[in-house]
């Protein structure tokens, strides 16, 4: 054999000849060259025709065959077997005795598993998947609802001493969800701030009302941009990150391990999760609410030659504690829900990497819609009871 | 069979080595897993790896095949030099040429068993789909999982399923050069045999170079035909015979435990 690392059986296999030959009833498909995966892949067509043909005897000439490999020898198989499955004599010859082993190993035992072609009616499926999606939906809903009263049991049994606080667990999150994020939440509500400040200016000058920019500034900053755009960050940063930890545990089977130990997967990976979040995201509003006022004083200093002093008496001249208080009453609410959900999901996981992000997503879709739900809900209760 | 195989690899004695390692050398921050390590790997052979846990048996497999980038020394694979770190991934030309079986497994979970088989069949392309899905079957068979297996995804998989899974992909384009790190660990005994012959039938009629870490005196003794001891950073290489007869007390524990004499005592016991 020559020296080389199997380029040559490749060249070879472009030119591994068939040749199918019909002789008074007598069927003879020699095969010259290697019968090798490059060859097969090549010549398949063509032994599926030849197995169409109904003689009275096959011989296949093997004696031409330098080289098999598993591939090679499925077909050779195939081909006798679709000839001896139908009462029809085959005789296999001249394979060389070192590929016998291999033919007989090429077998497979029920060749009519469904493939993944046989797929039903497009409609049908699609009628299908609506279907699922309606009784998903109200599934999670109630899922969503039980796990809410699971954290709340394991947060009672921290209370009473039952669990104790994972603190190491606890500070490592409150360093990702809370000090990680300060930058990126300052610098987007400060942006935020900027722009309504700039918009706000140019609309209001029109109106000889330049100077109640700071007013919209101050009350929209305080009531819901800050805490929305802080939730809405932070449930595409930490939220996301939640289900693909706790996710990622799940397929590596850590989660089952975890209960194996008698530990609660809920206190060991939810809770230490949901208290930093709990703290975190008042502090990170509370940030957000600061750089949002400062992109507004910007650009009323920058836009309408106001003092920083004069910006200051009119902020205070316009919002009151409570404009600050209903939207940093919304931060623990909002952690609650965004910690809740990402765990959540991140627990549903199930096997394959597919899932992790399937439920990634899921969880900062669903996290921020609720978010955005109970924004709204809020901004009505707020109102209604006149703060 | 040892006359056989004897034959098949001395036979080609002057050939360049299918592997060839010279000074490897691989460290994880302080901790040295080898030093100054040759090894040559020639065409044809079944060479089993063996050494302690945590000896560096995977990391040597994976510095092979280029996804460990040793700190020093050079390696060729099927006369190709891998120089890692330059970018492309040395691997990359020899693709279909070798195929790699993970200790877990690493099965694409979002693929099914059938279409982790296909994977390296479509990457290379050519192949008709319906082939594809007969060639799929075939190693599933092949391997020892059962038909229905084909449509089910890796984590509704038994752990020893997943395994023939990942061996099944392995063998997908009938490499020259397979790499098993573990194969028949969690394998009952008869698969564990069955599958040994396997790999014998496999390399017989494709001149197949396997190299294998296995645990599984039973392997050794019946498919390999030299053996590579991961010692002290560095390899000892010998048949059965020379290393039972190698004073080295970790090799003598090795091959003179209750285990190694009742793997010994079977039949198909060579040197
Ligand atoms: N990515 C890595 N980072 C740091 N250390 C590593 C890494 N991979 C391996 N090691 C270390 O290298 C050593 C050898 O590991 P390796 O996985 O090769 O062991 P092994 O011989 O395959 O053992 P086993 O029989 O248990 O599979 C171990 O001490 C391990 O801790
Ligand atoms: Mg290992």
């Amino acid at each position: 054999m020559s020296l080389d690392w199997g380029e040559q059986d490749v060249a070879a296999a472009a030119e591994t000849l068939l040749s199918i030959t019909e002789t008074g009833g007598e069927l003879r498909v020699g095969i010259a060259g290697p019968l090798t995966i490059e060859a097969v892949a090549r010549l398949d067509r063509q032994f599926r025709q030849a197995v169409k043909a109904s003689p009275r005897q096959v011989v296949i000439d093997a004696g031409g065959v330098t080289a098999l490999d598993s591939a090679g020898a499925w077909v050779l198989r195939r081909t006798s077997e679709a000839f001896s499955g139908r009462g029809i004599e085959v005789r296999l010859d001249g394979l060389q005795a070192e590929y016998s082993a291999l033919l007989e190993k090429a077998f497979i035992p029920d060749p009519d598993v469904p493939t993944d072609e046989d797929r039903p009616n497009t409609l049908i499926v699609i009628t299908a998947r609506a279907g699922k999606a309606m009784f998903d939906m109200a599934h999670v809903g109630r899922d969503l609802f039980g796990f809410f009263g699971l954290t709340i049991v394991s947060l009672l049994g921290l209370l009473t001493g039952r669990t104790k606080l994972r603190f190491v667990a606890l500070v490592s999150q409150l360093e990702y969800v809370g000090l990680n994020a300060v930058g990126i939440v300052s610098l987007l509500c400060f942006l935020v701030g900027v722009v309504l400040a700039y918009m706000g200016s140019l609309q209001l000058e029109r109106f000889g009302a330049a100077i109640l920019t700071v007013n919209l500034v101050g009350i929209s900053v305080l009531r819901e941009i800050g805490v929305l755009l802080t939730a809405i960050i932070v449930a595409g940063r930490s939220g996301s990150a939640f289900t693909a930890q706790i996710g990622t545990m799940k397929v590596n089977q850590e989660v089952d391990a975890l209960e194996t130990l008698g530990l609660s997967p809920v206190d060991v990976l939810v809770l230490p999760r949901l208290i930093a979040l709990f703290i975190a995201l008042p502090i990170l509003v509370f940030i957000g609410d600061i750089a949002g006022l400062a992109g507004g004083a910007m650009i009323s200093v920058m836009k309408l030659d106001l003092t920083i002093q004069q910006f200051l008496i009119q902020l205070k001249g316009s919002v009151d504690f409570w404009d600050f208080g209903t939207g940093i009453l919304k931060a623990p609410v909002f952690a609650y829900v965004i910690a809740v959900v990402g765990c959540h999901q991140g627990l549903k996981v199930s096997g394959s990497a597919e899932s992790v992000g399937f439920r990634t997503t899921k969880a900062v879709v669903e996290s921020i819609f609720i978010v955005i739900v109970l924004d709204a809900l809020f901004a009505i209760f707020f109102a209604e009871v006149g703060i | 069979m040892a006359a056989m195989t004897e034959e098949s690899f001395t036979s080609d004695a002057a050939s360049p080595p299918a592997i060839r390692l010279r000074g490897i050398r691989n460290a994880f921050g302080t901790q040295v897993v080898h030093d100054n390590l040759d090894l040559d790997v020639l065409r044809g052979e079944v060479l089993g790896v063996v050494g302690g846990s945590g000896s560096g048996k995977s990391v040597l497999l994976r510095t092979i095949i280029g996804l460990q980038i040793p700190s020093a020394g050079e390696i060729e694979l099927l006369g190709e030099k891998i120089e890692a770190g330059r970018g492309e991934m040395p691997t990359r030309k020899l693709q279909g040429r070798f195929g790699m079986m993970f200790q877990d497994g690493a099965l694409f979970s979002s693929l099914t068993v059938a279409q982790n088989i296909m994977a390296p069949m479509r990457e290379r392309g050519g192949i008709p789909k319906q082939f594809m899905r007969e060639l799929a079957l075939l190693k599933i068979n092949m391997v020892g999982l059962p038909p229905n297996a084909a449509d089910k995804f890796p984590s509704q998989l038994s752990g020893g399923m997943r395994k023939r899974a990942s061996l099944a992909r392995a063998l997908a384009l009938d490499p020259q050069v397979v790499f098993l790190d573990e194969p028949t660990a969690g394998l009952d005994p008869i698969g564990a045999s069955n599958f040994d012959m396997l790999i014998r039938d496999l390399q017989g009629s494709l001149n197949l170079t396997v190299v294998m870490v296995t645990h599984d005196l039973d392997s050794l003794v019946a498919i390999c035909d030299r053996i590579a001891v991961l010692l002290d950073k560095q390899v000892t290489v010998g048949t059965m015979s020379e290393l039972v007869a190698n004073p080295h007390p970790w090799i003598q524990e090795y091959f003179h435990g209750p285990r190694a004499r009742a793997a010994f005592e079977a039949p198909g016991l060579k040197g």
